[in-house]
């Protein structure tokens, strides 16, 4: 212990757990402030937060299951779109497309992630709301309004278009990641497949099937993060209306678009206390979708790991 | 005895490097012809132009003519998706789909290219193949083993029974004992003399004595070069050529 290198990495050791401490004290710190932020509410509403469908805030009734359910749906809403353009777009750069495509699409598909979701929020605004509403949500509303999800009057701002502007922030990160599970595919796998006399369809299919699954489902989980989360870009096109209706087409809300919108006018310590208990909510909400997400992760691993050393 | 396979004058280049030189040789029906030579010396490029397997590669190109059932397998106009269903192949590292069953893994050929074989008859295929492969006894009560959790050996059994089940003409085998040890080696090597005479089989190997045991005929290659071909007697005992001759003493390779 007395030589110099040791006592270097003495310190070099101590100060890097000092940083890991460091993020375990945050999440610790942030999940204790939620839970004490939103002790009045909880002890004033209980359970019924979480069941309750009416959120009135003049007379003090609050039930954030309009905001739970937008949350969920309008993510669900992102994946469903997501996840096969996102893993189509992925087979195409990395199967077909002549190198001096790649790059270029790759990079511009990277780009998508780094935009500023306020901005997708203004493009939703001008430019994705109009679109769909004349050219899809309207059409669809005069065929088959009938059908519960296409009911009632087209607005524009709605379950749909919060799901479709979701999906297009969340397609870069299942681009990039099952882009990076395709290429660890071995190369021995996929002429196994053609060797048998399979087409490159029949390649990929079969490829993604022995190899890419639990890469694309943490992909997908990655997404599903962001979109439960993401606020800002939600707010400006899902419609704002704590209400629970089965129609993609009508307005709705979400956890984290409510804390944003009445935050900063919410009067009485009360409604204060409910708006952080949403986030409480939303934070177990992302937590469990992540542990979840884990164990299904670790129970199919073990058996591909076996199989990915040939 | 015909010739499967006649190559003549192909040549081979990735990119700027060539690496197969002007190979003419026979590839008899229904027998066992080993190709050796040392490292890097094209042989496994070789059998991979038979079954066009370098189509994906980035700047491959080949010229010259391989001749399978009277066409020149070169040309654009071969399917090799059809080509690939009469050539089959094994690889050196045994490559069975990981978490598919031992059946599907043999069954998985039969069910490319929409199929057309009914239940019954995928099952009885994928049993003959197994037997052929010499490994049914051992599996035939496993069939829903994941391929991964087989042994090494046994993989490449599974392998091979793989590739015979979509009913090849000739079988491809690229260094595929190099991964296993004696035991193993020794169960593929009499099973190659077994399938010698119904398939016509083309064997990579770098190892002499393997290539003896094994082969009726022996092609030598040398830095893209075809040295020498002939009969696996003659070749060991009394070679023609200078090189052949301090290969296989042990002189270099």
């Amino acid at each position: 212990m007395n030589s110099r290198g040791n006592i270097k990495d003495f310190l070099f050791e101590k100060t890097t757990a000092l940083f890991a401490l460091f993020v375990l004290a945050l999440t610790l710190l942030l999940f204790a402030l939620l839970v004490r932020e939103s002790l009045p509410a909880i002890r004033k509403i209980g359970a019924s937060f979480v069941t309750n469908t009416t959120w009135d805030p003049v007379l003090e009734e609050f039930g954030a299951l309009p905001f739970l359910y937008g949350t969920v749906v309008s993510s669900f809403l992102a994946i469903l779109i997501a996840l096969p353009l996102g893993v189509g777009a992925a087979i195409f750069i990395n199967e077909f497309a002549p190198d001096w495509l790649k790059t270029p699409v790759s990079f511009l598909a990277e780009l998508l992630a780094a935009i500023p979701s306020v901005i997708y929020g203004l493009w939703g605004i001008f430019v994705l709301l109009p679109i769909l509403r004349d050219h899809f949500m309207k059409p669809v509303s005069r065929v088959l309004g009938w059908i519960p999800l296409f009911q009632g009057p087209v607005y524009g701002p709605s379950m749909l278009a919060a799901g479709v502007l979701l999906s297009i922030m969340i397609v870069p990160f299942i681009l990039s990641v099952s882009r990076e599970v395709l290429a660890t595919v071995p190369k021995v796998q996929k002429e196994a497949v053609l060797s048998l006399g399979g087409t490159r369809w029949e390649m990929i299919r079969i490829v993604i099937g022995q190899h890419c699954i639990p890469g694309i489902f943490g992909a997908t989980i990655l997404g599903l993060g962001r979109a439960l989360g993401e606020t800002m870009a939600v707010t400006m096109v899902i419609g704002n209306r704590p209400d629970i209706v089965l129609s993609l087409f009508q307005p709705g809300y979400s956890m984290a678009a409510v804390i944003a919108n009445e935050f900063t006018e919410a009067t009485g310590d009360l409604y204060l206390s409910a708006l952080v208990e949403i986030g409480l909510v939303l934070f177990f909400l992302t937590i469990v979708v992540h542990l979840v997400a884990k164990l299904i992760l670790n129970r199919m691993v073990p058996e591909a790991r076996k199989g990915a050393a040939r | 005895m015909d010739n499967a396979i006649e190559v003549r004058n192909l040549s081979s280049w990735f990119g700027q490097n060539q690496v197969l030189k002007d190979i003419t040789m026979d590839i008899r029906r229904n027998s066992v012809t080993s190709v050796m030579g040392p490292s890097g010396c094209g042989k496994s490029t070789f059998i991979r132009c038979l079954n066009r397997m370098h189509d994906l590669t980035p700047g491959f190109r080949m010229t010259g003519e391989i001749l399978f059932d009277g066409r020149n397998i070169i040309t654009e106009k071969i399917d090799p998706v059809l080509l690939r269903r009469k050539v089959g192949m094994v690889f050196q590292q045994p490559n069975p789909f990981p978490r598919m069953s031992v059946y599907d893994n043999v069954a998985v050929g039969l069910r490319l290219n929409g199929g057309g074989k009914s239940r019954g008859e995928i099952a009885d295929v994928v049993e003959k193949s197994l037997r052929m492969a010499a490994i049914w006894d051992e599996l035939k009560d496993h069939l829903d083993r994941a391929g991964a959790s087989l042994s090494g050996g046994q993989q490449q059994r599974l392998c091979i029974a793989r590739a015979l089940a979509v009913e090849p003409e000739v079988l491809l085998m690229d260094e595929p004992c190099s991964a296993l040890d004696p035991v193993s080696t020794a169960k593929i090597e009499e099973l190659i003399e077994d399938l010698g005479d119904r398939y016509t089989i083309v064997v990579v190997t770098h190892n002499m004595q393997q290539a003896a045991r094994i082969s009726d005929s022996v092609a030598f290659f040398l830095m893209g070069v075809l040295v020498e071909m002939d009969k696996s007697a003659k070749m060991f005992t009394n070679p023609s050529d200078k090189r052949t001759e301090e290969y296989i003493t042990g002189r270099f390779g």
